[in-house]
């Protein structure tokens, strides 16, 4: 049994630790050779996200003339640290609107294709109706498109809409550039997955819960609501973190529908911005870095056991 | 009738709000407030609203059409999204630089002879094998050792891990500032490789400029990031297998490595493979990493996915950029198909 892939129900056992290790006789507990391996490893690990926090926090004239490990040697002297590239990058360097703006793109890029998949996924597992099984095995299917395979027709799509002769099938909202279109880009890819693991989880459920409240005279509707959500929280905790992230961190969807400009660009794009502009301004690129890296960070470690569910289950994305 | 009007009144809403987001000249707080509280309650209105709309049906409809209430909005997001996309760039992939008359295969053949798009696939190749080698051989590594610490383990785990969770772009910057370069009389180098390497007694190199072994530079950011992947799938895996087993055979007189060799890595093999061809698919998509490091094509660093947003967007050429696209996705294909065989088989087992 292996753990990568790992569809929503398993999500229960995945965590559980051998218990007995501790008893097993004769186990070979580490040595110093197994200490002092894991401790080189963590610490090339740690190096380079520690060079860029201590570099965020030096003053611009010191980072410029010095490699930032010399700050370690007086680490209490005041004149070697400073917030000020943190306001220059929030202000001048415009990662304050980035920010915002990458909250208002991946809140609703997150909750839209859960709610979406969520009902999907109820009906597919519980509801009868015709070519249930062919719609399922499409959406899976569609797993494997990249999104590099639909960025030139729905740009196209966004800006002129679609008709066939005379008949508007699309109308031309002039969607690039809104938050609408980033939302709906980043439902779409979501999706597949979604669906694929909230069915798997959903469908596991027991089908007495469901029967009985039938028998109580509750709709499909009320017992999506009243049942199924609730009993799918780990699940839909597990996809929400993985797409939070997804979404949080990612470049190329953000540049095509929303593009670089100063008013719309998300954090990864004004990162992208600020190593392509002239001069080495490395005191506000790292601090630029930190902010981006802040939320995921405490994402990781507040939530690090829906986490690593939500990254493992999220393994079979496209 | 309530029920109508409240939703017409909704639905005009939305279109307002929708007016307002794009007004650039509004407090941007204000704007992402508004957009928030519109994407989220948006699509639970849409729901909510479609369901009145079905109660308002016939008694003997109403069980009928509601499954598609349900999947209606996935389907014709997918619709939208995934398969009409898919369709019109085969297509566009057949045609001229503005999507207009057709070219037959010249595209495919520009992006089988064209030396820097012959270049991106060599790369991308390099990319999908060094990246899962590296990435899993030190994740099964640290996953075994780690599994034999006393104390620590989570703590240690967490830390070789933490890199997924910041974005490409983010890395990039975080190794760029590793491998930054001056020229001898230019002032100190503050790139920690350079510094070692001078300190060494050599001459600071340009590392990200020279070609090919630049190519493994990026490749190690990769590497950096997906570790921890690897390495927390591969312990699950390893803690599943009976402590009775592995102690059998050091009772029997096995050394710890033939016990990694015989009994560790054949128990946790086809988990071994899954992250692998995780990776593979992963590494043949790579994108953001060259993109950021930038100058792809003077450092010769060029890769496929990054090549298909040049030439689409850059460049204008909507036809190569297709072409280029199409590639990607038949690469693809065969290794996600397995893939998702394996993962059903493993569902049937359980």
């Amino acid at each position: 049994m292996s753990a990568p892939a790992i569809p929503a129900p398993e999500v229960k056992q995945a965590s559980r630790r051998r218990v007995v290790e501790d008893e097993a006789p004769g186990a070979r507990r580490g040595g110093w050779f197994v200490r002092v391996a894991i401790v080189v490893i963590v610490l090339l690990w740690l190096i380079p996200t520690a060079g860029v926090l201590i570099t965020s926090f030096r003053p611009e004239n010191l980072v410029d003339s010095s490699g930032w490990w010399t700050a370690l040697a007086h680490p209490f002297r005041a004149a070697e640290w400073t917030l000020e590239n943190y306001r220059l990058a929030l202000d001048a360097g415009g990662l304050g609107n980035a920010f915002l703006n990458s909250l208002a793109v991946t809140i609703p890029s997150t909750v839209i294709p859960i709610t979406i998949a969520a009902f999907a996924a109820y009906a597919f597992s519980w509801m009868e109706f015709k070519g249930r099984y062919v719609l399922f095995v499409i959406v899976v299917g569609l797993l494997v498109v990249p999104i590099q395979m639909t960025l030139i027709p729905l740009l196209r799509l966004f800006a002129n809409g679609a008709t066939i002769g005379r008949l508007i099938v699309f109308p031309d909202l002039d969607l690039n550039g809104t938050f609408l279109g980033v939302w709906l880009a980043h439902a779409g890819f979501g999706l597949p997955l979604a669906i694929y693991l909230l069915r798997s989880y959903i469908g596991a459920l027991p089908s007495s819960i469901i029967e009985s409240a039938k028998i109580d005279g509750a709709d499909h509707f009320t017992i999506f609501w009243r049942l199924i959500v609730p009993l799918s929280v780990p699940a839909l905790a597990a996809f929400a973190i993985f797409q939070f992230l997804w979404v949080w961190n990612d470049l190329l969807v953000a540049y095509v529908f929303l593009g670089g400009t100063r008013e719309t660009m998300v954090l990864p794009i004004a990162l992208a911005g600020l190593v392509g502009g002239h001069g080495e301004t490395w005191h506000l690129l790292t601090a630029a870095a930190f902010i981006s890296m802040i939320l995921p960070l405490i994402v990781f470690f507040s939530l690090q056991k829906y986490f690593v569910r939500g990254l493992t289950a999220g393994s079979v994305k496209g | 009738m309530t029920a109508l009007i409240v939703t017409a009144a909704a639905f005009w809403l939305l279109g307002a709000t929708f007016g307002f987001l794009r007004n650039s000249e509004a407090n941007r707080f204000l704007v992402v407030g508004v957009a928030i509280v519109v994407g989220v309650g948006g699509v639970f209105f849409l729901y909510w609203a479609m369901n009145r709309v079905v109660t308002l049906l016939p008694e003997r409809l109403r069980e009928g059409v509601r499954p598609y209430v349900f999947v209606g909005p996935a389907l014709v997001i997918l619709g939208l999204f995934l398969v009409y996309p898919v369709i019109n760039t085969l297509l566009i992939s057949f045609k001229d630089s503005q999507g207009q008359g057709f070219v037959g295969l010249d595209n495919y053949k520009f992006a089988f002879t064209d030396e820097s798009m012959l270049r991106a696939i060599r790369n991308t190749l390099g990319w999908t094998l060094v990246v899962p080698i590296v990435a899993v051989s030190i994740g099964l590594a640290f996953a075994t050792l780690a599994d034999r610490l006393r104390r620590g383990e989570a703590v240690a785990k967490s830390l070789i891990f933490m890199p997924l969770a910041i974005s490409f772009a983010g890395a990039a910057i975080v190794w760029k500032l590793i491998y930054d370069f001056r020229p001898e009389g230019f002032g100190s180098n503050i790139g920690l490789l350079n510094a070692i390497w001078t300190g060494l007694g050599h001459q600071p190199v340009a590392w990200l400029q020279e070609a090919p072994w630049n190519n493994l530079l990026l490749m190690v950011i990769m590497v950096w990031m997906q570790t921890g992947f690897a390495m927390v799938v591969l312990s699950a895996a390893i803690k599943a297998i009976p402590a009775e087993i592995t102690e059998a055979a050091r009772i029997d007189g096995a050394s710890e490595f033939q016990v990694f060799r015989r009994i560790l890595v054949p128990s946790i093999l086809p988990t071994i493979v899954v992250v692998t061809t995780y990776m593979v698919i992963n590494a043949l998509k790579v994108f953001d990493i060259v993109f950021v490091i930038g100058g792809a094509e003077t450092n010769k660093t060029e890769v496929i996915a990054e090549r298909m947003i040049r030439w689409f967007f850059i460049l204008n050429n909507s036809g190569r950029g297709a072409a280029i696209a199409v590639i990607l996705f038949f690469a693809i294909i065969p290794i996600m198909v397995w893939n998702m065989r394996r993962f059903r088989e493993e569902e049937m087992i359980r």
